[in-house]
């Protein structure tokens, strides 16, 4: 049996190195539609009706960046409120309404956004989207939901206090910018948090949801004719314009520096990073499959190699492309012993060095490519990940069509792409590294 | 967001989740819909055809976890999990991965108490790829002794990131080990440390060779795929591998408990104290079972959502807490546990926070769960239940917890219907059998040295429970 199971592998494997082997993309791919609302109200959609639910993501540009200086934490707190009454409804009502009728509602705040989400049975849409409307345009803000979610906040960044991978990630971000508002912390602080009014809250909302800086992606059991009139439903109210989005572009400080918040931690969790590739430069896919080689790549991926694999240093070791919209960056991190953590950054700065020289080669790159483009039609298969997919393609402008060509994108990066987009991203010496927990023989 | 709220579906996940997906029908009560047949060894199939897109889930079950530890090396089926990726006679260690990547598929294995699991999800068309290298390891595992010593070194910092890093989950860690003072649920997933570091190349051998047998195993394949085109491979890959003699799993049971326990857990990390308490409960497969799906609803309608019992009395009335829930896994071979948690607000002790808990159990013996409340909670677990066909691997893991914890497929089918027909006098059967002091262990998670006091409020969800992911690390990838 070996023989034919050699050979039989080998087949698997080599199939994949053309691009023959590649599986179709999803079915997704050719059935994005652009429907606009008799309102005027825009939104992507792919129509699945093999489940009787649609998911619909929603996202409004300008997140926790804009937040007033001393009011750190408003859109944070905000996407805590809006599902806690809304129009004639008090929060017990509201929450009724939604669990009744199994209707999924959530708002999240980031740097860069304000986003949404709302999943809904068939049967259920059409009071789903007049309680979203209710949510996005008449938000009550009544005192006892106000106080209960600052408590909630307060409470959350106490716990978040005692999480070496939220101190790490905050201490890296103050570091990198602490002339920035991307060095603010999205959740605010406790006094922060403190000092938020109702009056804050209800300035959020009229600043920052509005028509011109929302982006839509449905996806589920509904047609553009009958999705048309509930986008009017739901979207309508909101006014036409939004506040200016007034953030700087920003470069990470501190290059070349590490720094070390002392905690007598047994694991110290080590943070790097610097600045990376913006989601519209030229050599973005490049980078992308770069950075699949370095550390985007789980098992087969250098860092995991080398720290991991080869030696047993950590149980996790990556590093991932994050293009923040007036900050592109790179970022890595790893969770090693306290005796280790020298021995590991080492080991990362080397790889780095490896990937800036230009030390890939082709089978590296035939690797990272048959694995980018045969895995991106599994992400593809639900619901909820193909709105939110719909999402990203407008916000970052990629075109409708972003799906069937995102693949020929990852296909067309050469090899001398890849080492010229490594050579721009990666400096060993320009690494800002922050480590929590009680490193030794390491200096801050 | 939402770190603030319980969700709605936090504590069905088990069980709502534990449900669905399936071919389409979703009016249908018996929501996946799938096909089984056993091979010639032994081995348990269970196909759901789900057609949207070509792409197949293929998973591989082994009827065998953390509990079945052997005496003195606690985690070792945990450990094996990891050691499966280190090579056959036929791949070099690390391989199998690099070739699931080449072909564009992804991966990963986890360990719970009952059970191993192994999965790829990946295109159609290599399907058959997967199976032979998941049958390969099944039958050929081989491991060097360099490798077994670093992926040791692993499985310790693994340890240390999920566990003795975070205070609540060594908490959760000793809340469970005073739960289950002879069972061996008491163990923890990833194992105990100094046990753990004695872990050797023969050890995970010798468990291998024990308990991965095809007749051990259930192979569960989701997707683009149907039991006609399933079977021939089934047969060729699995089926030829013989059938072995298996032992019985040997689980000690647990004593009748007739006190109520406590722990407290001071670590000068907290800021934010933390309050739990776990009752041992019956499972859909042992103990009192008549009372497992009245206490899924239970845990629906006491603790599950913003609108349940305890966080509108605690959080919203009182203003004690600031997140208080309960939850209840009914999913496993031997008793499982009901718990309730709270985080107090500033200024709010813990024995404060546990008197008002206390008065709305009694309150739930004054004032009875409504049929209103019942019909409520059913409901939405049932509607909930079509969410859950949205992803592949929903159905994998519904069987696959069910069939490695003494339930059958047609258990599975008939969830939503059973679900359907609870009744308030057995919810309030239920929390009395459940709810009573002796069978209890409360727990306190507290800064240094301030064994009473207690200040604010909480984290918003209680501990996660541990089930041993391999999960690599954040793959974050916000284009692409």
């Amino acid at each position: 049996m070996a023989d034919v199971w050699r050979r039989a592998l080998l087949l698997g494997t080599l199939g994949m190195v053309g691009v023959s082997g590649v599986p179709p993309l999803s079915h997704a791919a050719s059935k994005v539609e652009r429907v606009v609302s008799p309102g005027g109200i825009e939104a992507y959609l792919v129509r699945e009706p093999s489940i009787p639910f649609l998911s619909l993501a929603l996202h409004f540009k300008g997140g926790s960046a804009v937040d007033p200086a001393s009011k750190e934490g408003l859109a944070y707190m905000v996407s805590g409120l809006l599902d806690e009454g809304a129009g004639d409804l008090d929060s017990q009502a509201f929450h009724t309404e939604l669990e009744d009728r199994a209707i999924r509602l959530s708002f999240e705040a980031t740097r860069d956004a304000f986003a949404g989400q709302l999943k809904t049975l068939t049967g259920e849409r059409e009071r789903a989207f007049e309680l979203l409307r209710l949510a996005l345009s008449e938000p009550r803000f009544d005192a006892e939901p106000v106080e209960r979610i600052r408590h909630q906040i307060q409470a959350e960044l106490r716990r978040r206090a005692e999480d070496p991978d939220y101190v790490v990630s905050r201490a890296w971000f103050e570091t990198a910018f602490p002339d920035h508002p991307y060095g603010r912390p999205v959740e605010g602080t406790a006094e922060s948090v403190a000092k938020i009014t109702t009056d804050d809250l209800r300035q959020f909302v009229r600043n920052r949801l509005a028509k011109d800086n929302l982006v839509i992606g449905v996806a589920g059991d509904i047609t553009a004719a009958e999705l048309g009139p509930l986008l009017d439903r739901a979207f309508g109210d909101l006014p036409a314009t939004s506040a200016p989005v007034d953030v700087a572009q920003a470069k990470p400080d501190a290059a070349g520096a590490t720094g070390i918040v002392r905690k007598d931690l047994p694991q110290s969790r080590v943070l790097f990073g610097e600045e990376g590739l913006a989601r519209h430069d030229p050599d973005f896919y490049a980078g992308y499959v770069a950075n699949y080689i370095l550390g985007g790549g789980g098992f087969g991926s250098r860092l995991t190699e080398e720290v991991r694999e080869k030696r047993g240093l950590a149980y996790s070791v990556y590093s991932y492309l994050y293009p923040m919209d007036h900050a592109p960056l790179w970022i890595g991190g790893l969770g090693t012993g306290n005796a280790t953590v020298s021995e590991s950054i080492r080991l990362v700065r080397d790889e780095i060095a490896r990937m800036a020289a230009g030390d890939i080669g082709a089978a590296a790159l035939a690797d990272a490519k048959t694995y980018l483009t045969g895995s991106f039609p599994l992400r593809l298969t639900s619901n909820d990940q193909i709105a939110s997919m719909l999402v990203s393609m407008q916000v970052d402008d990629l075109g409708i069509d972003y799906l069937e060509r995102r693949n020929d994108y990852i296909e067309a990066v050469t090899l001398d792409d890849v080492r010229r987009a490594a050579k721009r991203l990666y400096h060993p010496d320009q690494l800002l590294t922050v480590v929590v927990g009680d490193p030794q023989g390491l200096q801050g | 967001m939402n770190p603030h709220r319980p969700k709605l579906t936090a504590a069905c996940l088990g069980v709502a989740l534990a449900l669905t997906t399936g071919a389409g029908n979703p009016a249908q009560s018996a929501v996946f819909n799938p096909e089984t047949f056993t091979l010639d060894n032994g081995m348990q199939v269970v196909v759901v055809t789900n057609r949207r897109a070509p792409v197949v889930s293929h998973h591989v079950w082994y009827k065998i976890g953390s509990a079945d530890s052997p005496l003195g090396k606690s985690g070792l089926p945990h450990f094996l999990e990891h050691l499966m990726f280190k090579g056959t006679e036929h791949l070099a260690p690390g391989e199998f991965s690099r070739i699931v990547a080449r072909n564009g598929g992804n991966e990963n294995a986890f360990t719970g108490p009952d059970y191993t699991g192994y999965f790829q999800t990946i295109a159609k068309d290599r399907l058959e790829l997967v199976m032979r290298m998941e049958a390969d390891r099944m039958a050929n595992l081989k491991l060097d002794e360099q490798e077994v010593r670093h992926e040791r070194s692993v499985v310790l910092e693994e340890r240390s990131q999920r566990v003795d890093n975070d205070p609540g989950a060594r908490l959760s860690e000793q809340l469970t080990a005073t739960q289950y003072y002879h069972h061996p649920y008491r163990i923890p997933v990833i194992g105990w440390r100094h046990e753990m570091a004695s872990y050797t190349r023969e050890d995970a051998l010798n468990f291998y060779r024990t308990w991965y047998a095809p007749n051990n195993a259930v192979l569960i394949v989701a997707g683009d795929i149907d039991a006609a085109e399933l079977r021939p491979l089934a047969e060729k890959y699995y089926g030829a591998i013989p059938a072995r003699p298996v032992p019985a799993r040997v689980r000690v049971q647990e004593p009748p408990q007739e006190a109520p326990r406590e722990v407290v857990l001071s670590d000068p990390r907290v800021q934010q104290p933390y309050w739990i308490r776990s009752y041992l409960a019956p499972s859909l497969a042992a103990g009192a079972t008549e009372h497992a799906y009245a206490l899924e609803v239970l845990a629906e309608i006491f603790g599950a959502t913003s609108t349940s019992r305890l966080y509108r009395s605690l959080v919203i009335d009182q203003k004690l807490a600031t997140s208080a829930g309960g939850y209840y896994r009914g999913s496993s071979l031997d008793l499982a546990t009901f718990r309730i948690y709270a985080s107090p607000r500033p200024g709010v002790t813990l024995d404060q926070l546990e008197a008002a808990i206390d008065a709305e159990l009694e309150r739930l013996k004054q004032e009875p769960i409504t049929a209103k409340e019942v019909e409520r909670a059913t409901k939405r677990l049932v509607a909930e239940a079509t969410y859950a066909q949205d992803s592949l691997s929903t159905a994998v893991r519904s069987f696959g917890v069910a069939l490695a914890t003494g339930r059958t497929v047609e258990d599975v089918e008939a969830w939503p219907e059973r679900i359907a027909a609870v009744t308030a006098a057995q919810v309030e059967a239920a929390a009395a059998h459940v709810f009573r002091p002796e069978t209890s262990v409360t727990g306190r998670l507290l800064p240094a040295r301030e064994l009473t006091a207690a200040t604010s409020p909480l984290p918003a969800a209680p501990p996660e429970s541990l089930t041993g992911d391999r999960e690599i690390g954040a793959e974050q990838d916000p284009n692409g």
